[in-house]
């Protein structure tokens, strides 16, 4: 008796993903984004002078030849702050992704694999999931000083417990399916379940929250430096560009809204990607993100 | 049930922010030139010599009996504080609440109804959009049209309602626009897909068995269905909005607790901070337990 | 002969934007007659389903779209017709039900109102007229209490009470043609029996053509006048009962038929090896928590004796309930026992710790219900077959000698180790997994459910499979399985539960002929189609004797 192989049962999964992928939106969204990175790894080759050179005889020009988006109050280029910006908005977006990420899978991991701490690890994200995340990360940073570091830190907190209930509920789910209780069976022990089996399935839940943490924190940053209680002034994130830009609103618009624009086309180009990735991996995700 | 724990879960938390603050509060409390015995005693008046966990009860105790504290820099009881300033957030989070979910939900509801048209991807690249600016850049860009070009509506400030209704209601519009786009943009997402999830349950399909109407269908048979994850986002996105009214409060001037907040942690006012975070928590939790709530009605198997 | 009441003719169905070669359902024609019971049998993927959908107009759009041929309905086009004249005709004219009775009703809305909206679309009846003729036809499908019935909701109901009110729903209008498509496939054998013998009822009493869609000869020949066998899009066969069980013409049909178990016992000798598996006074017992008062227990399993020899396949048989795979996933470890003792080759895992228990654990493997979710989706072949082998040491190219060894001995090339789950078969999913389990060289094999997802045809391989190994090895097997007939193809021995308990153990032929308990004798009178033999192509001979005409293990030609 020989079986014969089969054409493919189901549709490729990478098909469809190819398919998503090279959409006409997503498409676009990821030019901008591609943008958005070489503005941060290149900005200091693209035309820009020093972004925290004061120029007092400068203030408030508007756009020009010699300084493209205009001056601020200090009379520093506009235009050289919000390429420099890219650099802080990107790094902070990254490493609260990335953090978080690593983060949750971990504590998911724990919560969803040992009965016993479930209950606790879950109630402990609950209620750091009942204070709203900006309120959080304020509290944080106040209480520990405003660097890089710390805001970084202060805004990935808040956004662990969501990562920690979706590598969770993965991890429930897998943990039922017939082909892990197989392994158990086959007497698999249990880091190697976890490796082999469950944690691969939660790359790409990961991967699509992951890029929607990314953006929650950027806006996050901004938010936070734009009330004056995120970034140290020293650093050209655009959400400082635009907390300085408040008082000259009526006479100089544009110093809110250059740097505004480009952090929504940042973020913009984020979530639709993410989006993507999302309807092309997995249809049924939709419900838990 | 599990309320209990995730409140004093939140208590805990806040509690250890609070006691990591750098620096003595006693030496911020008595100033630079107190000697050490005032510092000792003002240490032993915050029942600051006892242990933490004692500590922490006591705080705990005192916080359900209502006292939140006095502000380090006015002296005033903090509850007072709050009770003050909370007008203008109250009335700027019941119209945003209220206007996102009755233009939300219809939005969505049209989108799933009408999915792969124009009109779905137009809800839906909305949606996006609505979600990824920035609540402060939404503010400015309409004050920019509303106010500065079209001088349609002032551009900040607000009139408690006891002024009159038009005076608050049109300092409103503004920030109920600028804050609403985020909320909208959740709710009407999470509408449009859990319908068509809905739509493509078994039950649908014996529906048009039965002989109904497409729009029969949808709105007596899957909508009620829907329902649960909706109720769900609403409540969860009070947290976000929470945050969202910090920031809208201070584009628009407006002279509520998400102002106080901003102003307390640049004054490093300790109290004040705990005391407002505390308050947001529990408003969160409250309103979630209410959703937990509006499940059972909705749903006849979810019974507690 | 009666009125014609449904006729299709050369119907073809394809996906949307496919060409037009790659079709769902190619040329059908068949018809209906009233008061006549037409039975549409076919494996998985043969169309039937969407036959069916096709005529209620229920096609999936901007899916699935028919092209070509007609579909009569009391002479009136059903393909013509427009959306508003479709919607007329559902419920009145024709009436459809489905297989998932658990999720085919609205879970908010009660099951009374759910009713009463059928007449409130086509009837102008008042609403106290609604209200009467709703609780009539609730008693017409005799369910008990029918006002309290009336204000329920769906999951206060069971199964078989979800499926009595979809056929109050389809039936209250007295259609003249019904669709039943698997109406009973979801349900316990005895239910099955009751909702079967309903609907005969029912179109007696209006005399309502009735097409039934099943994959399964045996309600096939309980119920049917004619047949229609379909095969990947196509009719194959049509033809009355009698002809279609006792002559079919075409060899698809010969193999479909000869393929279905039938209640024939086996006829071996009595297995006296050694004892494999003993398990005594097994207990499974759950406690849920309430967070005030006392915790509810409820017994999964209560105290069960069985036990395994070497070479012997012991059946456990029990509906839905029965703490049939609770015991099952005891005896390998899945979930630990409340109480009591599993012996394996004489020690005893019950009480045993996870360390210790690993090393026993190649003495006993499992298998499962189902082969779409038993194998990893992401890990070839072969490295999810020597998993087992790698675990306890064995060097990964050792070990994949030896699981080409064992895709052989399980009917597949080994050229099979480096692909993935997907590019394969059910059966041969299954089979993949047999080989997994018996890479250890297990002394028992638990076969969960394990051939109850599989197409008659893979089903009867897959049965013949074990049975080869078992020969072969000497392995002991302990089958789980809610249908009597499989356990009667390959079982010695066949232990019956019901309610977490044993209620009858006995020799196969023993049982299934002269059975001692009332629900053991129940069962078998729900068996359907017990009154044939299919593999002999006739009657059940009244004295059983077709058992000595059995082979106990056949060679069926491979798929």
């Amino acid at each position: 008796m020989t079986g014969k192989v089969e054409e493919p049962l189901a549709p490729s999964a990478f098909g469809h993903l190819r398919r998503t992928l090279t959409s006409a939106p997503v498409l676009i969204a990821l030019t901008i984004l591609g943008i958005a990175i070489l503005i941060a790894l290149l900005a200091p080759f693209l035309g820009t002078g020093d972004p925290i050179a004061i120029h007092p005889g400068e203030r408030l020009k508007r756009v020009s030849g010699a300084h493209w988006l205009g001056t601020d109050a200090f009379g520093r280029d506009v235009y050289s702050r919000v390429m420099y910006g890219a650099r802080i908005s990107l790094l902070v977006g990254l490493g609260a992704a990335l953090a978080s990420v690593t983060l949750g899978l971990f504590i998911g991991v724990i919560a969803g694999y040992f009965r016993m701490l479930d209950s606790i690890v879950m109630r402990v994200m609950d209620g750091i999931m009942a204070i709203p995340g900006i309120l959080l990360a304020i509290a944080l940073v106040t209480v520990s000083g405003a660097s890089l570091m710390t805001v970084v830190v202060a805004i990935t907190i808040p956004e662990i417990p969501r990562v920690v209930r979706l590598v969770r509920s993965v991890i429930l789910t897998i943990r039922d399916e017939p082909y892990v209780e197989a392994a158990i069976a086959l007497g698999t022990p249990s880091p190697a379940l976890l490796l082999r089996h469950m944690v691969p399935n939660t790359v790409a839940p990961l991967m699509v929250q992951g890029t929607f943490v990314f953006a929650s924190a950027m806006l996050t940053e901004a938010a936070m430096s734009f009330l004056g209680v995120g970034l140290p002034p020293e650093f050209p994130s655009w959400g400082n560009i635009m907390a300085e830009g408040r008082i000259y609103f009526q006479l100089l618009p544009g110093l809110i809204l250059y740097a505004g624009l480009f952090l929504a086309l940042t973020v913009l180009s984020v979530n639709v990607v993410g989006d993507a990735m999302r309807d092309a991996l997995d249809p049924r995700m939709a419900r838990k993100l | 049930m599990t309320t209990v724990p995730v409140v004093g879960t939140v208590a805990l938390v806040v509690f250890a922010i609070l006691r990591l603050t750098p620096g003595d509060p006693a030496a911020i409390i008595a100033g630079d030139s107190a000697t050490t015995e005032q510092l000792e005693q003002i240490r032993v008046h915050l029942g600051l010599d006892k242990p933490m966990h004692v500590q922490f009860f006591l705080w705990l105790l005192q916080i359900l009996r209502g006292d939140l504290g006095v502000s380090l820099i006015s002296g005033v009881p903090v509850s007072g504080m709050i009770l003050d300033r909370m007008g203008p957030t109250l009335a700027l989070s019941t119209t945003i609440i209220l206007f996102s979910v009755i233009v939300a939900i219809p939005l969505g509801v049209i989108a799933a109804w009408r999915q792969g048209t124009v009109l779905d991807r137009s809800v839906t690249a909305f949606s996006v959009l609505g979600f990824s600016v920035p609540v402060f850049v939404n503010g400015y860009l309409l004050i920019l049209l509303f106010s500065i070009s079209l001088g349609w509506l002032p551009v900040q400030g607000y009139k408690p309602l006891t002024d009159g209704f038009l005076p608050f209601f049109v300092r409103l519009i503004l920030p109920t626009l600028a804050l609403s786009t985020a909320y909208i943009a959740l709710i009407a997402r999470i509408t449009r897909t859990s319908i068509l999830e809905v739509m493509g349950e078994d039950y649908i399909r014996t529906a048009r068995a039965k002989g109904l109407k497409e729009n029969a269908v949808l709105l007596r048979h899957a909508l009620r269905n829907a329902a649960v994850p909706i109720v769900t986002i609403i409540g969860v996105g009070i947290a976000h909005l929470i945050g969202g009214v910090v920031v809208t409060e201070s584009v628009f001037n407006l002279p509520g607790l998400g102002r106080l907040v901003v102003e307390a942690v640049l004054a490093r006012d300790y109290p004040v901070i705990q005391g407002l975070i505390l308050l947001f928590s529990f408003v969160n939790i409250l309103i979630n337990l209410l959703v937990d709530v509006i499940y059972t009605v909705i749903d006849p198997r979810i019974r507690y | 002969m009666n009125a014609l009441v449904l006729n299709i003719d050369g119907l073809s169905v394809q996906v949307v934007g496919r060409p037009a070669t790659q079709r769902v359902v190619a040329n059908v024609s068949f018809d209906v007659h009233q008061g006549e019971t037409l039975c549409v049998v076919g494996e998985s993927g043969s169309g039937k389903s969407v036959t069916a959908l096709s005529i209620m107009g229920l096609l999936p759009r901007g899916n699935l779209a028919s092209r070509g041929g007609r579909i009569l309905v009391e002479d009136e086009d059903i393909l013509t017709a427009s959306e508003n004249r479709l919607r007329a005709l559902r419920a009145t004219r024709m009436a459809m039900v489905f297989q998932e009775p658990m999720t085919a009703l609205n879970p908010v809305e009660p099951v009374g109102k759910q009713i009463d909206e059928v007449l409130r679309v086509h009837r102008k009846f008042t609403r106290a007229e609604r209200r009467e003729t709703v609780l009539a036809m609730l008693d017409a499908v005799h369910l008990p209490n029918v006002r309290q019935i009336y204000d329920a909701y769906p999951h206060q109901l069971s199964g078989g009470q979800r499926q009595r009110i979809v056929i109050s729903m389809a039936l209250i209008l007295q259609p003249k043609l019904l669709i039943a498509d698997e109406p009973t496939t979801a349900l316990d054998v005895t239910t099955q029996a009751q909702i079967l013998a309903l609907i005969r009822e029912l179109q007696e009493k209006h005399n309502t053509a009735v097409m039934f869609i099943t994959h399964d000869f045996g309600v096939v020949a309980e119920i049917a006048d004619r047949i229609v066998v379909m095969h990947r899009g196509c009719v194959v066969e049509v033809g009355a009962r009698e002809d279609i069980l006792a002559h079919p013409r075409e060899a698809y049909t010969r193999m479909l038929v000869s393929a279905v178990p039938s209640l024939i016992p086996r006829q071996r000798d009595a297995p006296g090896g050694e004892i494999v598996l003993d398990v005594v006074g097994l207990n499974k017992i759950y406690s849920e928590k309430r967070f005030l008062g006392s915790a509810r227990m409820v017994a999964a399993v209560q105290e069960v004796d069985l036990t395994v020899r070497r070479s012997e396949i012991v059946g456990v048989v029990g509906e839905s309930g029965s703490g049939k795979s609770t015991v099952a996933r005891c005896i390998v470890r899945l979930i630990d026992p409340t109480s009591g003792a599993i012996h394996i080759n004489g020690s005893d895992i019950a009480g045993a710790t996870r360390r210790a228990l690993r090393p026993l654990r190649q003495r006993f493997q499992i298998i499962f219900q189902d082969p779409y979710r038993s194998l990893n989706p992401r890990r070839r072949v072969g490295d999810s077959i020597i998993e087992g082998l790698v675990n306890f040491g064995m060097r990964r190219d050792q070990a994949l000698t030896k699981a080409g060894a064992l895709l052989r001995l399980v009917g597949l090339d080994p050229d099979a180790m480096p692909r993935y789950p997907h590019q394969f078969s059910g059966g041969q999913r299954q089979r993949i997994c047999i080989a997994r389990a018996l890479a250890l060289q297990p002394d028992l094999l638990v076969a969960d459910e394990a051939v109850s997802a599989l197409d008659v045809s893979v089903q009867a391989q897959v049965l013949a499979l074990l049975q080869e190994i078992r020969d072969r090895t000497g392995i002991a097997v302990l089958f789980i399985t809610h249908d009597l007939r499989v356990a009667a193809q390959i079982c010695d021995t066949i232990v019956v539960m019901q309610k977490g308990r044993v209620v009858e153990t006995g020799r196969a032929e023993t049982l299934l002929t002269a059975p001692r308990q009332k629900y053991t004798r129940a069962l078998i009178e729900a068996a359907p189609g017990r009154h044939w033999d299919f593999q002999n192509f006739r009657p059940l001979q009244p004295n059983g004797a077709g058992a000595i005409h059995n082979p106990t293990s056949r060679p069926l030609p491979a798929r």
